[in-house]
């Protein structure tokens, strides 16, 4: 049993403290919760909403069709309702006139104002709305006491009781008693990681959506012992995250496309320096300022292709929270082992939408920093640019061994990393950078097979749609009769391009159709680049809101006809 | 003790470039400092003068063009005990990396920088640079410059710098002695040093600098800041040499406790127990 509420209200009513307080309630009484957030990009005003998803079941993603809406004013009835289930309901101040026998006018202001605390309505509400599901007030206190002082914490918890009294069950939902579970957003996720994967250093300036990885971050700059800093502009960013790792610490930078464009020269220089170098980028639709708060999955050739010249480099897709905090510390591992950028792209639908997904298993985690000071401690003689097989050279740490030093260049080097225009040397030293990505190649994760083996309709798909589509092909599978069979690939490394699953599929299916957030299919363009493999037809969505398992599912039995 | 643990290749500068003496002075104020090859880092952006960390035998990182200053202070924030000094030039510095140079001296991160000032860009064979005076006629600007000539000492002195000098590579003995200041001084300092372009700047040549530099007197005072920015604004006929202005003020690693008390940050160990406290976060 799943639910769909949505929380609708202008900015500045407090809806993120009161999405927040509802999905901790509902999380620490053991449901599953997906939650989305749609919010404008302005301070106040406007019209912002969160649907949370809720129930006893697996849930990968957001649905279309509503239960309940808790309207903290008249616009959200408004523009909500046409999704609103024939037996859903609505709770909302009595002075919002509505007829419909699913309207639930309570006297929230009035009880607010006799609380003594007008912005306790929203506590009202939620009361209302646990008892409505037939759920006690357990936990709730807690719940208030870690977001507020005292005085507002009891003051809200009196607010619930009083909602409590307004109406009577309606719901009868059982909880999967999951509580060791975590409930976590997509860049949580990745600044989790980061500080696991023992970041010393982040730099970055502020751009949505990107922004919250630095606010976690920073508020564990002490207790994690990591330098969080904002920097001067995107350029800046960049180019300290890269000293400091040239220093010898794992350092990050990371922005959304616009500030991520503004970084492309310094992602050549990690390639030419061989400065490992972790960028997160959390994509927006573009270009340029484009939706700030909305989602799209429009950079990513923009990203395979961030430098002049070639450099080796990799791009891995975030999927959701759990692969965004480990593939967060894979990026760090195979930087430091290839010493490239690795460049994690997410979006604003995988960093805003909180989930519960099982605890991190720090105990799995592995730091391999392949860093050679032990074996140059006495050495007499230091190329930074040795020339290997795998093309990966040995780094030592700056300051540390007496008698030896570290020479950088971004103009082509020799193997000491003295400015050279020999062209035989240039040849050995592009063919050696490149020949990373050989090696790298050999690492590479194969995108997650979900679905039928013997599949009609092969979904090629990746990053954030890896939620949306995997409970979408779940549904279609789920059908009864003799109906057309789903199977699906979503790419996770995604740059070098991981080709053998892909191949493999790809010759048994009847159709290949791929579904992204952005206009041009960017994802099929590459793959066809790469492999020649074409996709028959295409599901692309860029209007910034993201795309539903609903969605998807309905557009692909559309497809059927 | 002659230079020699510092020498590497040879230059490819010009003969007669004051880059020469900027890096003779500064390997002889690090023999004076008794700083070992292993123990600096020397960072630069592109141009002439950023070529400094190819020529010295010290950890060195060219990185891009107007980028020097991010690195460096990037690297001496995770390592403070390397002794880390920029050399480049203005175009590097107050050019494309103007707005580092503005930012860097309100983050007052213990570094040193010097900047090699031609007031021309050589690199690229001739064009103004951000303190090219006017009316300095070039390829590229061929009614002479227009803009106005930045006052890089004085800018630096208001933003808040600690440690401001300007010196001259025609005076490699003086020049040594601020460098030596220069990278005592706790905290980020600016060394000007104005030098002559043989190849490119046909005006403000080694006679031009040598009849105008005069040395600042044991009489001034460089902890008066109002004084400071009046001697930092003489330009013309007349060009103070010397520490124009000096500051003790906490630094960016005095701020942050880790950073201060701690060992360096590449020198930590990453405290697995402790952070998987950080997962409650999200219960």
């Amino acid at each position: 049993m799943i639910y769909n509420i949505l929380i609708g209200g202008a900015a500045g009513l407090g809806m993120e403290t009161i999405s927040s307080i509802l999905e901790k309630v509902l999380k620490r009484k053991g449901f599953e919760i997906f939650t989305i957030q749609d919010y404008m990009s302005r301070v106040r005003g406007g019209h912002n909403f969160f649907q949370i998803r809720f129930g006893n079941e697996q849930i990968n993603s957001h649905w279309d069709d509503i239960d309940g809406i808790i309207a903290l004013d008249k616009e959200t009835i408004d523009l909500h309702i046409g999704r609103l289930k024939e037996d859903g309901f609505i709770i909302a101040d009595e002075q919002i006139k509505l007829e419909d026998k699913r309207f639930f006018g309570l006297t929230l202001k009035a009880l607010a104002k006799s609380i003594g605390n007008s912005k306790v309505y929203g506590s009202i509400a939620l009361g209302a709305f646990v008892k409505l599901f037939n759920l006690d007030l357990s936990g709730i206190k807690e719940v208030l006491a870690e977001k507020f002082k005292e005085e507002i914490a009891n003051k809200n918890f009196n607010a619930f009781e009083e909602g409590y009294k307004l109406v009577a069950p309606k719901y009868q939902i059982e909880p999967k008693n999951n509580d060791k579970s975590i409930l976590i957003g997509g860049n949580d996720a990745i600044a989790l990681g980061a500080i696991a994967a023992g970041c010393k250093f982040y730099s970055a300036y502020p751009m949505t959506p990107s922004t919250s990885i630095m606010n976690y971050l920073a508020s564990k700059m002490n207790e994690a012992e990591i330098v969080v800093e904002q920097a001067e502009d995107e350029i800046a960013s960049i180019n300290m995250a890269i000293g400091a790792s040239y220093a010898g610490v794992r350092a990050m930078t990371g922005s959304s496309g616009g500030g991520f464009a503004l970084m492309v020269e310094a992602v050549g220089l990690s390639g030419m320096l061989e400065v490992p170098l972790v960028i997160a980028e959390i994509q927006r639709p573009g270009p340029t300022t484009g939706l700030p708060t909305r989602t799209e999955q429009a950079d990513l050739k923009f990203v395979i292709a961030s430098s002049p010249g070639e450099i080796p480099k990799m791009v891995i897709a975030l999927r959701e929270p759990e692969d965004a905090f480990y593939q967060t510390i894979r990026a760090f591992n195979l930087a430091d082992k290839y010493q490239i950028p690795v460049i994690l792209l997410g979006d604003q639908f995988l960093a805003d939408s909180i989930r519960t997904v099982k605890p991190f298993n720090f105990n799995k985690i592995k730091v391999e920093r392949y860093l050679k000071d032990d074996e140059y401690i006495n050495a007499k003689d230091y190329k930074r640019y040795e020339l290997t097989k795998t093309g990966v050279s040995p780094r030592i740490t700056p300051g540390k061994i007496p008698g030896l030093t570290v020479l950088v260049d971004s103009d082509e080097h020799d193997e000491y990393g003295h400015i050279t225009e020999s062209g035989e040397v240039r040849n050995k030293m592009n063919d050696k950078r490149l020949r990373k990505m050989e090696y790298l190649k050999e690492e590479l994760l194969e995108p997650e097979f979900i679905g039928e083996e013997n599949a009609d309709t092969l979904i090629l798909a990746w990053g954030s749609l890896y939620s949306p589509v995997k409970e979408a092909i779940k549904l279609l599978n789920g059908r009864s009769g003799n109906n057309n069979k789903y199977c699906s690939l979503v790419f996770g490394d995604v740059w070098p391009l991981p080709e053998k699953n892909l191949r493999k599929y790809a010759k048994k299916v009847k159709n290949i159709i791929n579904i992204e957030q952005n206009a041009t299919g960017q994802l099929a363009g590459l793959i066809r680049e790469y492999t020649g493999i074409e996709c028959n037809s295409s599901i692309l969505k860029y209007d910034g809101r993201p795309i539903s398992s609903q969605e998807i599912y309905s557009k692909l039995i559309g497809g059927e006809q | 003790m002659n230079n020699e643990i510092f020498l590497t290749s040879e230059t490819a500068w010009c003969p007669g470039c004051g880059d020469h003496n900027i890096l003779d002075a500064l390997k002889q104020a690090l023999i004076d400092l008794g700083k070992a090859p292993h123990e600096v880092l020397i960072v630069g952006g592109i141009g002439q003068a950023a070529k400094t960390p190819q020529y010295i035998n010290t950890n060195g990182f060219c990185g891009l063009h107007g980028r020097s200053l991010p690195p460096a202070v990037a690297a001496k924030i995770v390592n403070k005990r390397l002794t880390v000094i920029v050399n480049t030039g203005e175009g590097d510095s107050y050019g494309e990396g103007g707005n580092h140079f503005i930012h860097n001296i309100r983050r007052n991160v213990d570094i040193t920088h010097f900047v090699h000032d031609n007031q021309i860009y050589g690199l690229t064979k001739g064009q103004a640079s951000p303190t090219t005076d006017i009316g300095h006629v070039t390829d590229v600007q061929p009614n002479g410059s227009n803009n106005i000539p930045m006052n890089p000492v004085a800018l630096a002195i208001t933003l808040g710098a600690g440690f401001v000098a300007r010196a001259f590579s025609g005076d490699k003995e003086h020049l040594k002695k601020v460098m030596i200041e220069a990278i005592n001084h706790k905290g980020y300092s600016l060394v000007d040093i104005l030098q002559p372009c043989v190849s490119f700047n046909k005006v403000n040549t080694f006679q031009w600098y040598n009849k105008r530099v005069y040395k600042l007197g044991k009489g001034y005072d460089p902890s008066n800041k109002l004084k400071a920015i009046e001697k930092s604004m003489e330009w013309g006929d007349k060009i103070p040499l010397g520490i124009l202005y000096k500051e003790e003020k906490s630094t960016f690693h005095d701020k942050v406790s880790f950073l201060k008390n701690g060992e360096s940050l590449v020198e930590s160990e990453v405290k697995i127990d402790k952070i998987k406290e950080f997962m409650k976060d999200f219960l």
